[in-house]
């Protein structure tokens, strides 16, 4: 187990994209992955992509982090691009490959596709790349804070999120204790069919569930004597603070969908 | 608010109606700036005597009045603020994901203000010495180390009392060590009373009186020196005495006389100086 485990793929790169307020990046996120739906011309998507790569450049975060972000989806995009080069049958056809006519509609509408799933990935990416897990967690207390009114249980989700996290790398511990506690009893998890390897799993599973659900009482029972009582009356060390910096943000991204309005076609 | 003691009056305490007694007439009280150590065996009620003082759970019969509240499902989140708890298990009572987090998660619990927040995560990890740790995250962490950090947490809150519930048994000596350190450091700047839990002899040893607990009964009770003395009843309810303890009583069977029941080597060696000047 490395000293230095990270959850999640957070980078620190201390960048301006990094000292955000992670409630400014999840809400303009969000409406970035609505705007992207609305662009429809070449210009559009190029306002659109300078946005996502500019805020990529700002991050600092090194460019194979950011790739391996888009690793598993690269299938995704490849695979969506081929099905509107060869399934869409509108406009002139551009050229053929094996027999097949590929038109020209199908090229511009993979193309166009393709790019909205590249840029919808990039940005959620720099999300998790640019802010640690706890300042997700804060941010998504503070944003669906308007939902305690409704009974949601807000606070309790958040708590949750943070004990999990907390919680993550001691039960990965555990866990690599238990398999060579039961290596040394002669299971074998790395050989035989699969069968057998998912029956292997099982001494692991369960000796680990005993030890969290131990864990949880114990927990729960400490952070009572500690005096927690739930959400209310309660005060938060962390804080969230919008700066100059997020206003700035907002503009910017005013001046985006002024822009993509504009150069639609 | 009353007088600073914690006093236990015929506490009678069990789990369950067809259970039997844990605690059977338990009394005593423990008075500011004193250091209790409670022993006794598995089962013989040293951690429910714990969870009764910081009101985890209450008594079927007698009352337990903590700074002149009687803990009572109305007044637990008051005295909860007097009486500060530390675990056993290091991993399990750490909830915040940074160090930082976690001394704040009882001060954030009782409401107190950020600014005051902040002030007192840096006086409390610096009387634990940990105050270069204020960003790492617990798996970064020794057991030693988490268990400061604990009473660190609880140091935030500022207490009256504080239990340490056998916060050294899952420590390597050395952690063991650094622990009853902090401790007896802690206690000597701030005003506090301690109460420790423990398995631990060397421990026992530093508190100012001992509590020896025997089937949910006070057994005993006196100075550590005065309990270590009574051997055959320690023994009778399969008690271990300390070595320097048994050490003493042997070279009193070879015929030495020492002035004092010694409750370290520092003492034993000295008293032996002085007797053998005595021949």
């Amino acid at each position: 187990m490395s000293s230095s485990l990270i959850i999640g793929q957070y980078i620190p790169t201390d960048s301006v994209i990094h000292r955000l307020d992670p409630r400014s990046k999840i809400a303009i996120i969000f409406f970035y992955v609505v705007i992207v739906f609305f662009a429809n011309s070449v210009m559009s998507y190029g306002v659109l992509a300078l946005f996502a790569v500019g805020s990529a450049l700002l991050s600092r975060v090194p460019f194979r982090y950011i790739m391996k972000g888009l690793k598993p989806v690269w299938f995704l995009i490849v695979f969506t691009f081929l099905l509107h080069l060869f399934v869409t049958r509108e406009g002139d056809v551009a050229f053929s490959i094996f027999g097949w006519d590929v038109y020209r509609e199908g090229l511009v509408q993979g193309g166009a596709i393709s790019l909205r799933f590249f840029l919808l990935i990039l940005v959620t990416s720099l999300l998790t790349l640019t802010t640690t897990p706890i300042e997700i967690t804060d941010a998504i207390e503070e944003l669906l804070g308007p939902l305690k009114k409704v009974k949601f249980p807000v606070h309790e989700l958040a708590l949750m999120m943070s004990i999990s996290l907390r919680f993550i790398p001691t039960l990965m511990q555990e866990t690599e204790k238990i398999s060579k506690a039961q290596a040394s009893r002669g299971v074998d998890f790395r050989t035989g069919t699969l069968k057998d390897r998912v029956k292997a799993i099982v001494p692991l599973l369960v000796p680990l569930f005993v030890s969290a659900f131990k864990r949880a009482e114990e927990l729960a029972m400490a952070m009572e004597a500690r005096g927690y009582q739930g959400g209310e009356g309660r005060t938060k060390l962390r804080e969230l603070r919008i700066s100059k910096l997020d206003i700035s943000l907002y503009v910017l991204f005013a001046l985006l969908v002024i822009a993509l309005f504009m150069t639609r076609s | 608010m009353g007088e600073r003691q914690v006093e236990f009056r015929h506490v009678s305490f069990k789990y369950q109606e067809d259970m039997p007694w844990v605690l059977k007439d338990v009394s005593f009280t423990i008075g500011p700036d004193e250091w209790v150590a409670i022993i006794g065996h598995n089962g013989s009620g040293k951690s429910t005597i714990a969870k009764l003082m910081n009101g985890l759970l209450f008594p079927q019969e007698g009352e337990i009045i903590v700074d002149g509240m009687k803990v009572t499902p109305e007044t637990v989140w008051e005295v909860r603020k007097q009486v500060g708890m530390v675990f056993q298990n290091p991993d399990n009572q750490f909830v915040g994901t940074t160090v930082r987090d976690d001394v704040a998660f009882g001060m954030e619990n009782h409401g107190m203000p950020r600014e005051l927040m902040v002030e007192r995560i840096k006086e409390s990890l610096e009387a634990v010495r940990m105050e270069a740790y204020e960003r790492h995250e617990p798996h970064r962490l020794s057991g030693g180390q988490k268990q400061r950090i604990a009473i660190a947490s609880v140091l935030a809150v500022s207490p009256e009392f504080i239990i340490l519930d056998e916060a050294t048994a899952m420590l390597d000596p050395k952690g063991r060590k650094e622990i009853m350190k902090t401790v007896s450091d802690v206690q000597q700047e701030r005003d506090l009373s301690l109460v420790t839990i423990t398995h631990d002899l060397q421990e026992v040893t530093l508190a100012s009186r001992v509590i020896v607990m025997n089937g949910g009964e006070v057994w005993m009770e006196g100075t550590p020196r005065d309990v270590f003395s009574r051997k055959e009843q320690l023994t009778e309810i399969g008690l271990d005495t300390p070595f320097v303890s048994k050490m003493a009583d042997h070279l009193k069977e070879e015929g030495l006389s020492l002035s004092r029941e010694p409750l370290n080597h520092q003492e034993l060696l000295e008293d032996l100086c002085t007797s053998r000047l005595n021949m």
